[in-house]
């Protein structure tokens, strides 16, 4: 198995040590576990498998998202449910107080709106260009080339920083003072103040959060790519097969697991996306890329008032519109053969 | 049985001795953020606090500020803070604060010494409590570069001058050298406010609300919008992050990219790390507008928070550093100006040798005496912050082109109401 | 894609190696360079850091020896004939300096600033590592940290991997529910529910508990997700063998199916450690005691309220960089060492 004999020199020691404490600490579990399953019978036993990971859930996600619930429905700025009155839907009639809803500025919460659509374009244009970044980075490391080791640790290796440290470093090199904008004098360009420019903050953006997690999805697609059996490769080659061809037949196909995976998850953390844009444009110009969590976190606890209740209500929308937009994803992967 | 009897005779037997806690030495945790070196000597000061009294350990926490005014609120809402924290949102958190007075040895030391900030700590309706320690007074003003001006030769303008003179000097000498930023101004509701009292806003109604849009107000903002179309202020500290997002101008002052740079007293000592010798750097005197040639008051303080399980040894603690010697040292050794009217009456002897620090802290030590009224009266006021963030967040889109001027006055009008109805919900 | 995988002939480049390598070149400056500049930027004094344009390599003001005096800074002065000598500027007023020749600092002259530039030479500020590391109580952060990283990478690994056989393997009623809760909720942010998740902390007794900053985040549903998808693709037939001979569930999980899932859990492994690592913002909520202080958070307090003291921020940030570095060359290393070994998928 792989624990087992892992080819690597330096890494046997430390798999070998591996595989011995799970071994020991699993079949000292095994008496436990198998008189459950003589107790409740081996169909129930799944739950068995699940409960601790519910109990986690429980605890620390269900319950605070009935609070959160809670909190929407009441006002003031108390922290415990039971001090803060009664405010019915109120919070919800604050953000949906709108006299138009395709212009924010007509709404009572136009930062809220900002925010949503901010998100919404965020999302799209993130999330093709992560896949398409990561895509064609795992094809390229994939072929037979030298340093492969070297190149793949570069290219993983900004998934290492932490989202503060990644904002600050494309900060200073996108500033007027910035290394991008003296390369820019120093071939004759003028600089650009991209902070200041909704467009190009929203390109960086993206471009710095892709730069940041492509990494990532590039090894979950590495790996999908690299158990594509070589004989299916050596077959298209006797037909001289053109380089498209078996992209489009033989790879893509093949890789579509993984693809789902990769898709799944970038769009899940594009649309929690906070601290690396916080950080890098503040959500400026003005609210040019403003986003969801950025107003939640700023209503309910940066502002001196915190707002519990209307940033519940703003996380209780987001909420059901993620959850329309996972049984989305769940349909599609699903026509696509993929059992999800 | 016999082994287990011969074991809880011999716990008992532990039990009886006298352990090290029989000295009931108390350990108290104080929650602290640095701007700059002040942590250092905060530790200094509490070591010699810890000799002199061996029954009592101060542990300092040193946190990123980000968790004394994000963190902390919940956590002491939670019931969970630390003994005492240096705080700056005074108002907003008094409610937390523990009421030294009757701890103290000597509570009429704190109402002579810390009397016009004691105010700032207590909630509305409170005239009595003692809340803390001034770490810090500051106040903003502006900073030039002398040498930009020599450079253009333009004269500056004189103490009694207008923002009006100061915009269009500061263009004439950007022109002149090419500096980008001609005027600078942190982007904070904090520091417009200065500007806001000066042009003559009143801040407050008659019955003490807040009622943030009027004429001085109108003025001031006309002027700060008007200075990003013509060029006098760039839009990238404005314009470039979002809501109440803090930006300062520290680096482009320190390249001398900016002419005048409104900012606060707190930034002395790092320009005095950093610009060294590469241009003079001087403090002037707020600008003037119709009403006054005002900045802002502002300032931290380290207090007691009432959930404290030792209330009796944080008082102790607090005496102690507010005493007149260690206080001194404090504030010297910071380079801060002191909140403390005794020691900021006999001056004080920095411990610099910059001659550019020494005559930066004595304009910004002036400036106390000049500072409105009304400014000392909203920096105490317990929601200021719900009046400058709003400001601060709609004049960025102004300056952006989001929104119109008036659209702006609107909205801070609705956004400071929104939140007081918030807070005041019972 | 022999094409995309091997080249046709043994010395022969197809035109997607070609591209290859050139994308990977450009790639290699994109996604490094700036990690590089980091570094260098972390031994630059303060006023260097903020300086324009920036350098790569960390710049000093040269100084000048003399005896008897204090070190005075070098500048090469650009003479009205357009050649240039060096100088040492004694002082300065406004826009004119005071100069002298290094070697007869008596003998000065008046000159324009304008005509003077500073002469630099490369020197580490290891200061900005050495000060803070003695000052602050590094080990104990560090091991606050590791605590953290690895107790929570191992509770994630094991109860998301449960989580994720059961999820996969079995049919059974509520899986679907079951599912649907964990997209769901893989959905939401930790961020919009952190004053909830801190008020449940408080009534656990776990704030200021190291445990308070492992435990919430334990049951990651992208973990549980993550996992699941790379368990749907094990061979059917060799639980159903190991069910013949009699193995209980139990054991089908821990001898056949984590094995087998070794590079999916690698993958969460490195995942875990880095999130972990890198936490702040809950961390920041939970803990206000230095004790229990993370890295990430003690880092950041050189985060003030109107300055950043950028120079120990930054050299710590690459000091914070080190272990993870380290743990995801070992780990990546695994993850294709063990698919390539199995050959399975």
């Amino acid at each position: 198995m792989a624990l087992d004999k892992a080819p690597d020199q330096e890494d046997n020691f430390l798999a070998g040590l591996a595989t011995r404490l799970w071994h020991v600490t699993m079949s000292l579990a095994e008496p436990v576990m198998a008189g459950i399953q003589r107790l409740i019978g081996a169909k129930r036993m799944p739950w068995v498998f699940l409960a601790p990971n519910l109990v986690f859930f429980a605890t620390f996600v269900f319950v605070p998202l009935l609070i959160d619930f809670g909190y929407s429905l009441t006002g003031g700025t108390h922290l415990f449910l039971s001090q803060r009155p009664w405010d019915g839907s109120a919070q919800y009639g604050h953000l949906f107080n709108c006299q138009n809803f395709s212009n924010p500025n007509s709404c009572e919460q136009d930062r809220f709106w900002h925010a949503i659509f901010n998100t919404g374009t965020f999302v799209v244009f993130q999330v093709s260009a992560m896949v398409l970044a990561s895509l064609i980075t795992a094809l390229a490391l994939n072929k037979r080339i030298r340093a492969r080791g070297f190149f793949r640790a570069v290219f993983f290796f900004p998934v290492l920083l932490s989202p503060v440290v990644v904002a600050l470093i494309w900060k200073w090199i996108l500033q007027r003072d910035g290394l991008l904008n003296a390369w820019l004098t120093a071939f004759g360009g003028s600089k650009v103040l991209f902070f200041i420019s909704p467009h190009w903050a929203m390109f960086w953006a993206i471009f710095v959060s892709v730069w940041a997690h492509m990494g990532f999805y590039t090894l979950i697609l590495l790996a999908g790519l690299q158990a594509i059996p070589g004989d299916l490769y050596e077959a298209a080659q006797m037909d001289a097969t053109s380089a498209t061809r078996v992209l489009w037949r033989i790879t893509l196909p093949l890789l579509m697991p993984n693809l789902i995976v990769v898709v799944v998850l970038a769009l899940i953390k594009s649309v929690q996306t906070f601290d690396e844009v916080y950080v890098l444009t503040g959500g400026g110009p003005g609210t040019a890329t403003l986003m969801i969590v950025q107003y939640i976190y700023e209503t309910g606890f940066a502002n001196q008032v915190q707002n519990f209740g209307l940033a519940a209500a703003a996380s209780v929308v987001l909420g059901v519109a993620l959850f329309f937009l996972t049984l989305l994803q769940l349909a599609l992967s699903r026509r696509k053969g993929e059992a999800l | 049985m016999q082994f287990r009897k011969f074991v809880s005779l011999a716990a008992l037997g532990l039990g009886l001795l006298p352990s090290p806690q029989a000295f009931a030495e108390t350990t108290l945790h104080m929650m602290w953020y640095s701007d700059g070196g002040e942590g250092q000597v905060m530790q200094d000061l509490l070591n010699g606090f810890e000799k002199t009294h061996p029954d009592i350990k101060v542990v300092l926490d040193t946190v990123p500020y980000k968790a004394i005014n994000e963190s902390l609120p919940v956590q002491l809402a939670a019931g969970q803070g630390p003994d005492m924290a240096r705080v700056t949102d005074l108002g907003g958190l008094a409610r937390y604060f523990l009421d030294l007075r009757p701890l103290l040895k000597d509570p009429a030391y704190f109402d002579t010494n810390f009397g016009p900030f004691l105010p700032w700590m207590r909630v509305n309706g409170d005239t009595k409590s003692i809340g803390g320690v001034m770490t810090q007074m500051t106040v903003t003003g502006p900073f030039i570069n002398k040498t930009l001006f020599d450079q253009a030769g333009v004269a500056v303008p004189g103490p009694k001058a207008t923002w009006d003179d100061w915009a269009a000097a500061v263009k004439q000498v950007a022109d002149k050298v090419k500096a980008p930023y001609p005027l600078a101004i942190d982007r904070s509701g904090h520091r417009f406010y200065g500007i806001a009292i000066s042009m003559g806003s009143k801040v407050f109604d008659d019955k003490g609300e807040p009622a943030p849009i009027d004429d001085g107000f109108k003025e001031a903002a006309k002027r700060v919008v008007d200075w990003h179309a013509r060029g006098v202020m760039s839009k990238e500290l404005w314009g470039s992050v979002s809501g109440a997002t803090y930006l300062g101008a520290n680096d482009q002052f320190k390249n001398g990219q900016v002419v005048m740079y409104l900012s606060g007293s707190w930034q002395i000592p790092q320009f005095a790390k950093t610009i060294g010798n590469s241009f003079d750097w001087q403090a002037v005197p707020n600008p003037c507008g119709p009403a006054a040639c005002s900045g802002m008051p502002g300032g931290a303080a380290l207090v007691g928070l009432k959930e404290t399980k030792h209330p009796k040894e944080v008082a102790e603690v607090l005496e102690y550093l507010a005493s007149e010697p260690v206080l001194s040292q404090f504030y010297a050794r910071s380079l801060f100006i002191p909140g403390h009217t005794g020691i900021a009456a006999k001056g004080l002897d920095y411990k610099t040798d910059s001659p550019l620090v020494k005559a930066a802290l004595n304009v910004f030590v002036g400036q106390v005496k000049t500072t409105s009224p009304l400014a000392f009266k909203l920096q105490g006021y317990q929601y200021n912050r719900a009046i400058f963030n709003p400001v601060i967040s709609r004049l960025g889109q102004v300056i952006v082109g989001e929104m119109s001027l008036e659209d702006a006055e609107k909205r801070i009008a609705s956004d400071v109401a929104e939140q007081l109805a918030v807070a005041r919900k019972k | 894609m022999s094409l995309l995988l091997k080249r046709r002939h043994r010395n022969q480049w197809h035109w997607t190696d070609v591209a290859a390598y050139i994308y990977l070149c450009l790639g290699v400056v994109l996604m490094f360079g700036p990690v590089i500049w980091l570094v260098m930027s972390s031994f630059k004094t303060p006023s260097a850091l903020m300086e324009f344009p920036p350098s790569l390599l960390p710049l000093t003001q040269k100084m000048a020896q003399s005896s008897g005096r204090e070190a005075l800074p070098l500048y090469t002065l650009t003479q009205a004939d357009g050649t240039s000598r060096e100088v040492v500027q004694l002082h300065r007023m406004g826009i004119m300096a005071t100069i002298a020749s290094p070697n007869h600092p008596d003998q000065t002259s008046q000159v324009s600033i304008d005509a003077l530039t500073p002469e630099r030479h490369i020197e580490f500020a290891t200061d900005n590592y050495t000060k803070p590391l003695r000052e602050f109580n590094f080990l104990r952060y560090l091991k606050n940290s590791l605590f953290v990283t690895i107790v929570a990478t191992i509770i994630t690994l094991l109860i998301n991997s449960m989580a994720a056989y059961a999820l996969s393997i079995y049919e059974f009623k509520g899986r679907t529910a079951i599912l649907l809760l964990v997209i769901g909720t893989l959905m939401i942010p930790v961020t919009v529910i952190l004053v909830p998740v801190y008020l449940v902390a408080t009534k656990l007794a776990l704030v200021n508990s190291l445990w308070g900053v492992i435990l919430p985040g334990a049951a990651t549903p992208t973990g549980v997700f993550l996992l699941r998808q790379y368990m749907l693709t094990l061979p059917r037939d060799l639980i159903e063998a190991a069910r013949m001979d009699k193995a209980s569930e139990w054991q089908i999980y821990w001898r056949i199916v984590v094995p087998l899932s070794a590079p999916a859990l690698a993958v969460l492994a490195i995942f875990s450690v880095m999130w972990r690592w890198n936490d702040f913002l809950w961390p920041l909520v939970i803990l206000n005691k230095s004790e229990v202080y993370t890295l990430q958070i003690a880092l950041n307090a050189f985060q003030g309220e109107l300055q950043v003291q950028w120079h120990y921020l930054l050299a710590m940030t690459v000091v914070t960089l080190l272990p993870v570095s380290l743990v995801f060359v070992f780990l990546q290393r695994f993850i294709t060492s063990g698919i390539a070994t199995t050959g399975m998928k």
